[in-house]
């Protein structure tokens, strides 16, 4: 009853490639955004916002980012955590060899950066596929992160070899570094995450989107339509890569405050890849359910105990919280292979029935 | 020099001037020649049908038109002029749709973007345009929607139109991949075995669509085909292919009545 589409009738085309055609899509995403922008910041504790709001918004955008190559061109990559590094890492050479430079165009600036590597990165995919493809962007991984840890430039030659956040401000309202607050950064992460996540809609649902999702599902017959594989390729990995280092930036400069090299080790490419296969791979909002389930699950069970006051010591909660997650995902890629988003499909689609079975 | 004036049809259809000639081609793969000296024409506004047993040959020329095939000998002309080696994307540009003998819609997609995807090479915008929704990205994309939803109404797929294309029987499937092809409003459309597993309704029903097709925007259609009966009542002019060679050309009626054709399909007695 409260999904019906029927009476909803389109008639213009214009109306028809609207962002949300359903009424009740809309009204939705409106009670969402209404909730990000006014609601949490009013409301959300510090520790709220340093453990779900930023982190997952963050996690969020890279995953988005990933997609862009891996769900939507099916360009199977393993080197995320790297192209963020490349991302911050140019964020931070910007901000200290231009302390006048605006922050927030720092960080948009520095996804160029990761964009070229990982167009570079990139061209392997021309001649291979699949697995093969992924041991390529895992060469990526390591030769990067190598590099950040060799190559002392990058981290203005500090003795520790970690990049430690300065303070930056925007008018006098410090958006990064230690005096910067967590509301700010809040503002700045939901800022640039809502804009590029409205950037990616449109450009998978446009010319570009359906020229990657034809270079996924055939790439023999997209090229025979007149598709240039090498230009949906590489501007896959461009965008991908733009996305992920902004990720990048914001994951260093708006929540971690500093990085070492090994942060941007293999271990946060996994994650990244996990929150994109949970969320559903090829779609957009699935990365947002998948950032929720696998950064603030472990968050809201680790509050469990204490809150029914269990005498649980603090190792014990992270071991069960670790086997708990795990067969959380193993259970949800059972009754759903394709993802958290599908299953938010399916069960749109039965309210949009409900409550009649046909 | 051949004529340009074409000829008269039976069914009275005007055939116009040589629109892609197939000049000595001789394609080998290492030591196997899948195709052997074989010099064709096809002329604007015609049903061109390339027949023959199975491993004749006929699918390597249609890769050959295609460009996914490079032959070691012969010339390709196009439009009067010879096409230089090119990459398949750059022939479909030219003008040049096809379908494929084995489905290969792409599965994640609904048939609208799937008959959409067939507009791609009509499509400009640059990709600051396309985030943004806006401007020329907007504008196209409505446009070409509306040369899509013609394609789709004319093929009778409108209430699929939003179906996941994995979905779909094969003979659907077989109508959206042909939309696919004619949204790109193709100089000239290859169809690889079109009635390829259907039954004798889905023939008649394709049938009728690729001669309207012909009809109707004047498309030039060369097609692979096995059904003979199928072949022999729609097609202009047929080549008739055997182990790599061209043993005839001709209308249905004088290739049907050619001793090498009746041999090939009818065995020799020794």
């Amino acid at each position: 009853m409260l999904y019906r589409t029927a009476g909803q009738f389109k008639t213009t085309y214009k109306a028809d490639q609207a962002l949300f055609p359903v009424r009740q899509d809309a009204v939705l995403l409106a009670i969402i955004l209404l909730f990000a922008w006014v609601i949490f910041p009013l409301t959300a504790s510090e520790f709220a916002f340093q453990t779900l709001l930023i982190p997952i918004m963050i996690y969020a955008l890279a995953a988005l980012g990933l997609n862009i190559l891996t769900g939507y061109a099916g360009q199977l990559s393993l080197g995320t955590a790297a192209f963020m590094g490349v991302g911050a890492y140019a964020c931070y050479k910007m901000v200290t060899l231009m302390p006048w430079m605006n922050p927030i165009l720092a960080i948009l600036l520095s996804g160029i950066f990761s964009a070229g590597v990982g167009v570079a990165f990139g061209i392997p995919s021309l001649r291979i596929k699949g697995f093969y493809l992924a041991i390529a962007t895992l060469a990526a991984q390591f030769f990067l992160v190598w590099l950040f840890e060799k190559w002392a430039w990058l981290y203005n030659y500090n003795a520790s070899g970690a990049i430690q956040v300065p303070n930056l401000d925007i008018f006098g309202i410090y958006v990064a570094g230690p005096q910067a607050s967590s509301v700010v950064q809040y503002f700045v992460v939901l800022g640039i995450v809502t804009l590029l996540t409205l950037l990616c809609i449109n450009l998978t649902r446009g010319n570009l989107g359906r020229t990657w999702k034809a270079t996924r599902d055939m790439d023999i017959a997209a090229e025979l339509i007149g598709i240039n594989l090498m230009k949906s390729k590489l501007t896959a990995f461009a965008v991908s890569s733009y996305v992920v280092g902004v990720a990048g930036a914001l994951f260093v400069f708006m929540w971690r405050g500093a990085a070492e090299p090994n942060l941007f080790d293999i271990p946060l490419s996994f994650r990244i890849l996990f929150i994109a296969i949970i969320g559903g791979l090829g779609s957009i909002l699935g990365n947002y359910l998948g950032a929720i389930l696998i950064v603030g699950l472990p968050v809201v069970l680790g509050i469990v105990p204490e809150a029914l006051g269990l005498p649980v010591s603090s190792a014990m909660v992270e071991h069960l919280n670790i086997m708990i997650v795990g067969g959380l995902i193993i259970f949800f890629l059972i009754i759903e292979p394709h993802g958290l988003a599908r299953l938010w499909a399916l069960i749109r689609e039965k309210l949009i029935l409900w409550p009649f079975p046909h | 020099m051949k004529d340009t004036d074409g000829y008269m049809t039976e069914d009275g259809r005007q055939i116009g001037g040589v629109l892609m000639e197939m000049k000595n081609i001789t394609l080998r793969f290492g030591g196997v020649v899948a195709i052997q000296d074989i010099s064709f024409d096809v002329r604007e506004g015609e049903i061109r049908a390339i027949i023959g047993p199975n491993g004749a040959g006929k699918s390597s020329m249609l890769n050959v038109i295609s460009g996914f095939y490079h032959p070691q000998e012969g010339e390709v002309w196009y439009k009067g002029e010879r096409r230089p080696a090119m990459k398949p994307y750059e022939v479909a540009r030219l003008g040049v749709a096809r379908t494929f003998q084995n489905i290969a819609l792409f599965e994640g997609m609904s048939v609208l973007d799937n008959v959409m995807t067939g507009r791609l090479t009509h499509m400009h915008a640059g990709i600051g345009a396309q985030a943004l929704w806006w401007g020329t990205a907007r504008d196209e994309e409505i446009a070409n929607r509306r040369k899509v939803e013609e394609v789709i109404d004319f093929l009778e797929i409108q209430h699929i139109r939003k179906t996941p294309v994995g979905t779909l029987p094969y003979g659907l499937k077989k109508r959206v991949e042909l939309a696919r092809a004619l949204a790109a409003q193709p100089s000239i459309l290859l169809l690889d075995e079109p009635m390829a597993g259907m039954n004798v309704e889905e023939k008649e029903d394709m049938s009728r669509f690729i001669l309207d097709v012909n009809d109707e925007f004047g498309t030039t259609i060369a097609l692979i085909e096995h059904d003979m009966g199928v072949v022999m009542d729609i097609s202009d002019r047929v080549v008739v292919m055997d182990y790599g060679k061209k043993i005839g050309d001709g209308t249905p009626e004088e290739v049907r009545s050619n001793q090498d054709v009746i041999d090939a399909y009818l065995g020799v007695a020794h």
